[in-house]
């Protein structure tokens, strides 16, 4: 199977192309991640309302599983999920039933025994979600919330939203990702998303110590110096270093890094005059990021937040409606049968 | 069966009768709200006939339908625009075609989400009847029986007419 081959046996979606799980955003085509930022736009209108809820998923219970601890990925996932009228659990593994020796499978299958409909994983180890919605339980849509150095493809999804508002569309956007990439999720995710939805260029902008071998095979050119790279820029997305997996000695120092990498006034005036610039956060200020710039006029930091709650109300409800549309289904054809 | 359609006629009568019961309910400063998409056009035109100041409502009920669980999300959702404070008014709310009555609730759950109106007025170009739920309009431009072979759509924006369908 092809990463753009939609073939029958797609673990993410139903035999009609529907949103099942979501995983990461390889094999997903344009249409469909379309179809989750349009899906979105009309969750925002929610989000102004004086009573921000919908029925959607009244009475279906979402489990956040995160075996990695995460503060706003956590809780925008949770505002979600509530404001999808989802009953929610959360469960912070790393401290609770794994530490009394249950297996991770077991721990799985005691909540989809609990009539769980879906699980949000957030996991270390690359793929977990992955073998989750494929071996553990199938009927319970999985949503990828960060694994490993993999993929974050709500993050991306929500950045998309973003340059969307502001820009109009991706065609004819030059977009640079700057800093850590090789211990990115995120930077993979948008890679993969800019270049199916368009933008005429992804541009990587780091040392040569953060990327990761061949990275130009995930379809975006490299640039080592950041003067050079920021030239006719539109959107500077800016990715935070990692300090708790710097193990090796793999810079300098933070202020070396700083000064060749941070993103300041100055360099971003290098940019188109109306480059935006985003953060995944949380910002690591005076480390990647200059104050001024990260609370200038031309940050969308915050709006990257407040789109984060409508992606994931979006990718979660579309998911959703492909399980229960699946079920329906197979009930029909035991029906007929 | 065509001329008995005419868009213009059911236009007439529906602004005929809502102006009728606004009056008898007292109601001199409503909003409309249109149910995406006929109503949408129909509140754009009604809006004008009874010469109402200010922008009128979009509502797209895809969030608040009650067969989600068994056809999933609607793809091709927009999002809904009430450029106005509900609370307290009163509020007409029109579609083009009412049948079940199901998505009258929707977008009456949907409309209380905003704040509680005063009091909500249903409008209706053409009621086809079959009823599944006890929702009645308050005014409607054609009461219509069809054969169960038979279609009706509202076409438009521009201009609105009515279309009629028959199938094999």
């Amino acid at each position: 199977m092809t990463a753009n081959d939609p073939s029958p046996n797609h673990l993410q979606l139903t035999r009609d192309g529907q949103l099942r799980h979501f995983l990461t955003l390889d094999g997903l085509e344009r249409g469909l991640l379309t179809d989750i930022l349009d899906t979105a736009d009309s969750f925002i209108e929610v989000g102004e309302r004086t009573i921000k809820k919908v029925p959607l998923l009244r009475g279906r219970t979402v489990v956040n599983l995160f075996f990695e601890s995460s503060t706003r990925t956590r809780s925008t996932f949770e505002l979600a999920a509530k404001r999808l009228s989802a009953d929610v659990l959360n469960l912070d593994i790393s401290t609770s039933a794994t530490s009394k020796g249950e297996s991770l499978s077991d721990t799985l299958l005691n909540l989809e025994a609990m009539a769980s409909d879906m699980f949000v994983v957030r996991h270390s180890q690359s793929g977990a979600p992955h073998f989750i919605a494929e071996s553990v339980t199938p009927g319970v849509a999985i949503i990828n919330a960060g694994d490993g150095r993999h993929a974050h493809p709500t993050q991306a999804m929500l950045d998309m939203l973003t340059i969307r508002q502001h820009k109009g569309g991706f065609g004819g956007l030059k977009v640079a990702i700057v800093g850590d990439v090789l211990h990115s999720r995120v930077a993979r995710s948008q890679i993969r998303a800019l270049n199916e939805l368009g933008a005429e260029e992804v541009r990587i902008i780091a040392p040569g110590t953060l990327l990761p071998r061949d990275v130009e095979s995930l379809g975006c050119t490299v640039e080592y110096d950041m003067a050079r790279g920021m030239k006719d820029l539109d959107v500077v997305i800016m990715l935070r270093l990692q300090k708790e997996r710097m193990e090796g000695a793999l810079l300098p120092s933070e202020r070396e890094f700083y000064r060749l990498y941070g993103l300041n006034q100055e360099k971003l005036a290098l940019a188109h005059p109306e480059c935006i610039v985003m953060h995944p956060g949380p910002i690591n200020r005076g480390v990647e990021i200059e104050s001024a710039v990260a609370d200038g006029p031309q940050s969308v930091i915050l709006n990257q937040v407040t789109n984060g709650i409508a992606i994931r109300m979006a990718v979660m409800s579309m998911a959703m409606g492909g399980q229960v549309a699946e079920r329906q289904q197979k009930q029909s054809e035991r029906g007929t049968a | 069966m065509t001329a008995q359609l005419d868009i213009n006629v059911l236009l007439d009568d529906l602004e005929t009768g809502l102006r009728r019961v606004l009056e008898e309910r007292g109601v001199d400063s409503p909003v409309i709200v249109g149910i995406r998409t006929g109503g949408v056009w129909l509140a754009d035109t009604l809006s004008k006939r009874l010469g109402l100041e200010g922008p009128f409502g979009e509502l797209d009920i895809s969030f608040y339908r009650d067969d989600f669980s068994r056809i999933g999300l609607n793809p091709t959702v927009k999002p809904s625009s009430l450029p106005f404070d509900t609370e307290g008014r009163d509020i007409i709310l029109i579609d083009d075609v009412i049948m079940s009555g199901r998505t009258i609730r929707a977008a009456m759950n949907e409309i209380f989400d905003y704040g509680r109106p005063a009091s909500i007025i249903l409008a209706t170009l053409i009621d086809l009847g079959a009823r599944e739920l006890p929702i009645q309009p308050d005014v409607a431009g054609r009461t219509l029986a069809l054969a169960e072979n038979q279609r009706v759509k509202l076409r438009g924006p521009d201009p609105l007419r009515i279309e009629l369908q028959e199938t094999a």
